[in-house]
């Protein structure tokens, strides 16, 4: 079997990862090596789907012992296999690299024969590409769960970021589905790569040159809309994941029909919930930057995010004790709860507001658009003039904006009706 | 004081020049040409030569008055496509030395406000061309070309410099005429009137059809969304961008423009400047 179709199945098996990302380190150039990584990451191309691609995403092998339902890999899926060898992989990757095609390598992999088997191959390729092609740039690695905590140490003594996929959002799902996996071998590998991590930094700290386990933090990704969880369950597990496990990103993956196993939904007609997923990663961006919390975002009697509005203009339409904010005087995390306004945004209120009074004419200079923010702000105690704003106009003007900005289709996919009958 | 117009040779240095040149005479300019521009104008013509003990004075009285930021900032701001930048950053820097760091923050000033939006454009156009830009190898050569609006080679050149430190780079700037050469870490920016890139060899286009079958297969087709693909890679972007350009349909040359009869016009020699 040639390169190229090696190349092609085993990307093809490895599409379904959502974690593209080359983020949370920076490691400058050094002469003998190749490659350098900035701690915001780069994207260096955009599939037709949209989804950036940023790190050679493979797997290792697609030959899998497992049969988890919703998988594609799975042993029961009649499809073309294929394994690289280490060589075949650092000769992909540097050149891909040298070419700027790509930030690093995010290497995965199906169970081959045993999780310790499987990790020690990653780990020989991992070692190659470091030590003999000394590269220098970004590796995201998969940790295989019931793998030797011992090998999943050297794995990430080589990458940069370890991660474990959760697989679903319950314990329920995961027995459901996955038969071959358990909770406690997903939970394991994370926590010992937090511990590892921590003890790293600790290390650190006291000498220079004390060995980096996964510098860039852990990620992990769950498969939304196969089973029947709400958002509400989802943005509380991801909430506390961040807290317990320190992850970096947790991601969320819309249920794509690889399937016809009964336990799944059936894939004829089936639409993948792409806009609850964007929903989710709206979400999470407010928990992470914004300061809300996930219970703040969605609760017992609002579990499932409104799909005609962002998250952020639900909540501030279900808070108008919370609203208007004078933009003269409100504190910067006050001014980062309006819909509309950024981060960015909020800074230069803050900046600008130092040197004079905020007109709305000095506002929209500074490149805030209106359009959301303004049924929600008064500068030096007025609204801006004109503006019309009982509570069903607002809700009726924002969901409209909304709407434009979804792709064709999808705004319609969920739509208030489907709401109110479910 | 008298209004003039200022002809100069299109470095920061010679700008910053000028801005010395308008209070040593006491003059405020009010059009700013390039010394090649063929344009008239209606004020009298003052033409200034760069001096780079003025151009250091006004540099760092800028930074002692205001900060280093805005400085820098304005430095920044020179590399930008913004209509008009000239009049704009005088403005902006005579407020500075008028009434200090205040101007940094005064983010609603016309000026300001226009300085601070060029600057996210072009940061975000950096940021962009970090990932966009595709090499080719070519005797012994990464080479590659970009078309930004904005002049970003100098920002370029350090981050390619260190990644590919063990390479001779070559990165061509259609817009500005101009190419980065870079190796061992060290760097330098040349004007290069006509550039085209050679053939591509048998070895780099089984390299360009990995990685376009890699591009191809990465992409879930149930989720195809080609409105969310132009948001994050706007399409100005791709005529140069491997995984875009139709390769094969064009023979065996494989080569990026439509001159592939040359080699590699430059000045290699001066690597590592």
């Amino acid at each position: 079997m040639d390169l190229m179709e090696k190349l092609n199945i085993l990307a093809d098996a490895a599409k379904y990862d959502a974690a593209c990302t080359s983020s949370g380190v920076t490691r400058g150039g050094r002469a003998g090596t190749i490659g350098n990584a900035s701690n915001s990451g780069c994207c260096h191309s955009f599939s037709a789907d949209g989804r950036c691609v940023s790190l050679l995403k493979v797997l290792m092998t697609n030959h899998c012992r497992y049969d988890c339902a919703y998988c594609v890999n799975r042993r029961s899926n009649d499809l073309p296999r294929a394994a690289f060898t280490p060589r075949e992989l650092c000769e992909l990757t540097i050149q891909f690299y040298r070419r700027n095609y790509i930030e690093g390598l995010f290497l995965s992999s199906a169970v081959l024969k045993s999780p310790d088997y499987t990790t020690e191959q990653m780990i020989e390729a991992l070692r190659l590409l470091r030590t003999e092609y000394h590269f220098n740039g970004y590796i995201h690695a998969k940790a295989i769960p019931g793998a030797d905590p011992g090998l999943t140490y050297r794995l990430g003594l080589l990458a940069d970021r370890l991660s474990v996929n959760i697989e679903l959002p319950s314990e329920q799902s995961l027995n459901l589905l996955c038969p071959d996996k358990s909770k406690g071998a997903i939970l394991a590998p994370m926590a010992q790569i937090r511990d590892g991590a921590a003890q790293s930094k600790a290390e650190l700290k006291l000498y220079r040159h004390a060995p980096k386990f996964a510098p860039a933090g852990q990620s992990t990704q769950m498969i939304v809309g196969a089973t029947p969880e709400n958002d509400l369950h989802i943005l509380r597990l991801s909430a506390g994941l961040y807290q317990k496990y320190g992850l970096k990103r947790v991601f969320f993956s819309a249920y794509m029909p690889v399937s016809d196993n009964k336990l799944l939904p059936a894939p004829a007609g089936f639409k993948p919930p792409l806009l609850r997923e964007h929903r989710l990663y709206q979400a999470d961006w407010l928990m992470r930057f914004y300061g809300f919390s996930a219970g703040e975002i969605l609760d017992e009697d609002h579990p499932n995010f409104d799909a005609a509005l962002d998250p952020k203009s639900d909540w501030a339409l279900r808070h108008p004790e919370f609203f208007p904010v004078e933009l003269n005087k409100a504190p910067y995390e006050v001014i980062l709860r309006v819909p509309g306004i950024g981060v960015r945004g909020a800074q230069r209120i803050v900046t600008a507001r130092r040197v004079g009074p905020l007109t709305f004419e000095g506002v929209k200079r500074l490149g805030i658009v209106m359009k959301r923010a303004q049924y929600f702000i008064t500068c030096s105690g007025h609204f801006l003039p004109g503006l019309k704003s009982g509570q069903d106009t607002v809700y009726r003007r924002l969901a409209g904006l909304e709407r434009e900005a979804l792709p064709a289709g999808q705004g319609e996919q969920l739509s208030l009706f489907d709401q109110v009958v479910s | 004081m008298s209004a003039v117009c200022y002809r100069y040779d299109g470095m920061f240095d010679g700008f910053l020049t000028c801005v010395f040149e308008s209070y040593v005479n006491k003059e405020l300019p009010a059009e700013f040409l390039l010394l090649d521009d063929p344009a008239l104008t209606l004020w009298p013509e003052r033409v200034v030569e760069t001096h780079p003990a003025h151009a250091k004075r006004v540099r760092e009285g800028l930074g002692k008055k205001t900060s280093a930021q805005f400085r820098t900032q304005m430095e920044r701001a020179y590399l930008t496509c913004l209509p008009d930048r000239d009049m704009i950053l005088y403005r902006l820097i005579r407020r500075g030395f008028d009434e200090g760091d205040r101007v940094s923050r005064d983010l609603t000033d016309p000026d300001m406000a226009k300085v601070t939006l060029a600057l996210q454009k072009m940061w975000t156009e950096w940021d962009h061309l970090k990932g966009f830009v595709r090499f080719s190898e070519l005797e012994g050569f990464l080479v590659g070309e970009i078309e930004p609006k904005n002049r970003v080679l100098p920002l370029l050149a350090p981050h390619f410099a260190a990644r590919l430190n063990g390479e001779k780079v070559i990165l061509y700037d259609r817009t500005h005429h101009e190419a980065l050469f870079a190796a061992g870490f060290r760097w330098t920016i040349e004007p290069v009137e006509d550039f085209s890139m050679g053939p591509a060899g048998a070895e780099e286009r089984s390299w360009r059809r990995l990685w376009k079958s890699f591009f191809n297969t990465i992409a879930i087709e149930g989720r195809i969304n080609p409105k969310c693909q132009a948001t994050h890679l706007p399409k100005r972007y791709r005529h140069v961008m491997t995984e875009f350009m139709e390769e094969e349909q064009k023979g065996l040359d494989g080569g990026y423009t439509k001159k592939e009869k040359c080699g590699i016009i430059g000045k290699p020699a001066r690597l590592g400047g």
